[in-house]
């Protein structure tokens, strides 16, 4: 099921995710989406996340079809040239997938081919205006598609606690004409900077899912400060994973605060996004602790 | 031997009809074609229209950033007069020409120039084996459809490691890039740059306009 079918029934809307593994034997990645099984409405899958080399998030978007799952197919420009993206959406659309996340995508210098050709022939906009076209029954250089165009659900990102925050605040705009659907966010700490965030994008009038990232341990909160944009871990988290050391290495600090973050934040958005990077297992807790199953 | 061509005579007329306009014409380098006898032919055509060209400077090597910004405070008055500025050059005239004038702004509070508008005249097209004149941090992609009136003067090829077109990825962290340019060297976001620069003069609405798309066919 699209999920703007689900936003417009007014259902608070949860995702999460999985990344395909670095080989073929995707077994393992799909025993990780069995754990969401029912307890999500929608699972992600990750384009060569981090600019690293995986299989394929079309074909793994494939399998989680087929077991009866709701995959979001997350799309880079990073890879691909404009013959090829356009190719794979069609690809989707024939396997049955109906909702796609359409990004930039990372540099190839953060990832494990750094000798690597950055494509970047479209970006995130100039994307969902393709899938649009396709929509709309002909390709981006306006020859007609043969058959029945296809039709998806189009997802799009923005990062709410960037600074400075305008120059995300009209390219998300230029989105939203383009054609996006709904968004998912960068992953928030800081609630107050959230509420702000959607008090100015409140006349968008568009779903908005928090990004939650499970805080692993004190070392990735301070790296995540140091490295990842738009992310910022405040002190006060920062203190509660030091606290206890063995509850954070269990895993147990990192739940309680994903699911306080999310009973903070979901009066002010429509959905929420998981990205547990690996600690799917954690997810169900998470969940159930935050009210939501 | 560097190639540019006028940008198609629609474009330039949609931007300065009717306006007063300064004019600058860089006749420098022998290696950059340029090409003369058009951009007179539009002139006159301007002229025609009801265009006030306040005033029509033929320069060289605008590239060379110290000796355009003394040339610059020459054209002062001309300057406060007029309303845009179309640049016959290769894209890095255009650049160097943005930065100064957004530079004498900052500097003097007089503000003279910060609300000009700045629009290229040309479109400068590849030319294998020269790669510009560029004594200064400015680099031209010759992309062959320039963007420089939509960004401020900025270029979004040379000034985003991704060469984005519709705006900052979100890969920036404290106004630098998430990735290190040439020789290790950490770039500053070219998009919050171009943000900057449109959001002093006033200009943010250009942004929202369309969606951009390169056009490979022409590199």
């Amino acid at each position: 099921m699209e999920l703007k079918e689900l936003f417009a029934k007014g259902k608070f809307v949860v995702t999460s995710e999985v990344g395909p593994p670095k080989g073929w034997q995707i077994e393992k990645t799909l025993e990780e989406a069995e754990i969401l099984r029912g307890k999500v409405d929608a699972i992600n899958v990750t384009d060569n996340q981090s600019s690293v080399m995986r299989f394929g998030a079309l074909a793994t978007c494939h399998f989680l079809k087929d077991r009866g799952f709701e995959p979001v197919f997350q799309i880079t420009c990073r890879d691909r040239n404009r013959l090829a993206l356009q190719s794979d959406i069609l690809n989707a659309a024939a396997f049955g997938i109906e909702n796609l996340l359409l990004l930039t995508g990372d540099h190839p210098l953060l990832g494990d081919h750094k000798d690597a050709k950055p494509v970047f022939d479209l970006d995130s906009v100039s994307l969902i205006h393709t899938v649009k076209k396709l929509e709309d029954g002909s390709d981006l250089a306006g020859n007609k598609l043969e058959g029945e165009p296809p039709k998806f659900c189009l997802g799009a990102v923005v990062s709410p606690c960037a600074e400075p925050l305008e120059p995300q605040l009209f390219k998300m705009e230029k989105k939203i004409k383009a054609g996006a659907e709904f968004f998912q966010t960068q992953a928030v700490y800081e609630v107050d900077k959230f509420v702000k965030f959607m008090e100015k994008v409140k006349n968008f009038g568009i779903p908005i899912m928090a990004g939650i990232v499970i805080l692993k341990s004190v070392g990735m909160a301070k790296y995540m400060n140091e490295n990842v944009a738009g992310v910022f871990v405040p002190d006060n988290l920062i203190e509660e994973l030091k606290k206890d050391k063995e509850k954070t290495k269990s895993g147990q600090t990192g739940i309680e605060i994903a699911a306080r973050l999310i009973k903070e934040l979901k009066p002010y958005c429509q959905g929420i996004h998981l990205m547990p990077l690996g600690w799917n297992d954690k997810v169900p807790a998470i969940l159930s602790q935050a009210g939501l199953i | 031997m560097l190639i540019t061509q006028l940008k198609p005579k629609e474009d330039l007329l949609s931007f300065i009809s009717g306006e007063k306009v300064f004019i600058l014409q860089c006749y420098g380098c022998a290696e950059v074609f340029l090409p003369k006898e058009e951009i007179n032919l539009f002139l006159e055509e301007l002229n025609n229209s009801g265009t006030l060209i306040v005033k029509n400077i033929i320069s060289d090597y605008l590239c060379n950033y110290e000796y355009t910004k003394l040339r610059i405070n020459l054209w002062a008055e001309e300057l406060k007069k007029s309303e845009k500025i179309v640049i016959f050059s290769c894209g890095i005239g255009v650049q160097v020409v943005s930065t100064i004038l957004n530079q004498v702004s900052s500097i003097s509070h007089q503000s003279p120039v910060t609300s000009h508008q700045i629009y290229p005249g040309c479109d400068t097209l590849y030319l294998n084996g020269f790669q510009g004149l560029t004594p200064f941090n400015f680099d031209c992609a010759q992309c062959g459809q320039c963007f420089l009136n939509y960004t401020g003067g900025i270029c979004p090829l040379t000034s985003c490691a991704k060469s984005l077109l519709n705006g900052p990825c979100g890969g920036a962290k404290n106004g630098k890039c998430e990735v290190a340019g040439p020789a290790g060297i950490v770039m500053d976001c070219g998009w919050e740059k171009i943000y900057k620069k449109l959001e002093t003069i006033g200009r943010l609405d250009i942004l929202k306009e369309v969606i951009k798309l390169r056009d490979y066919s022409k590199r």
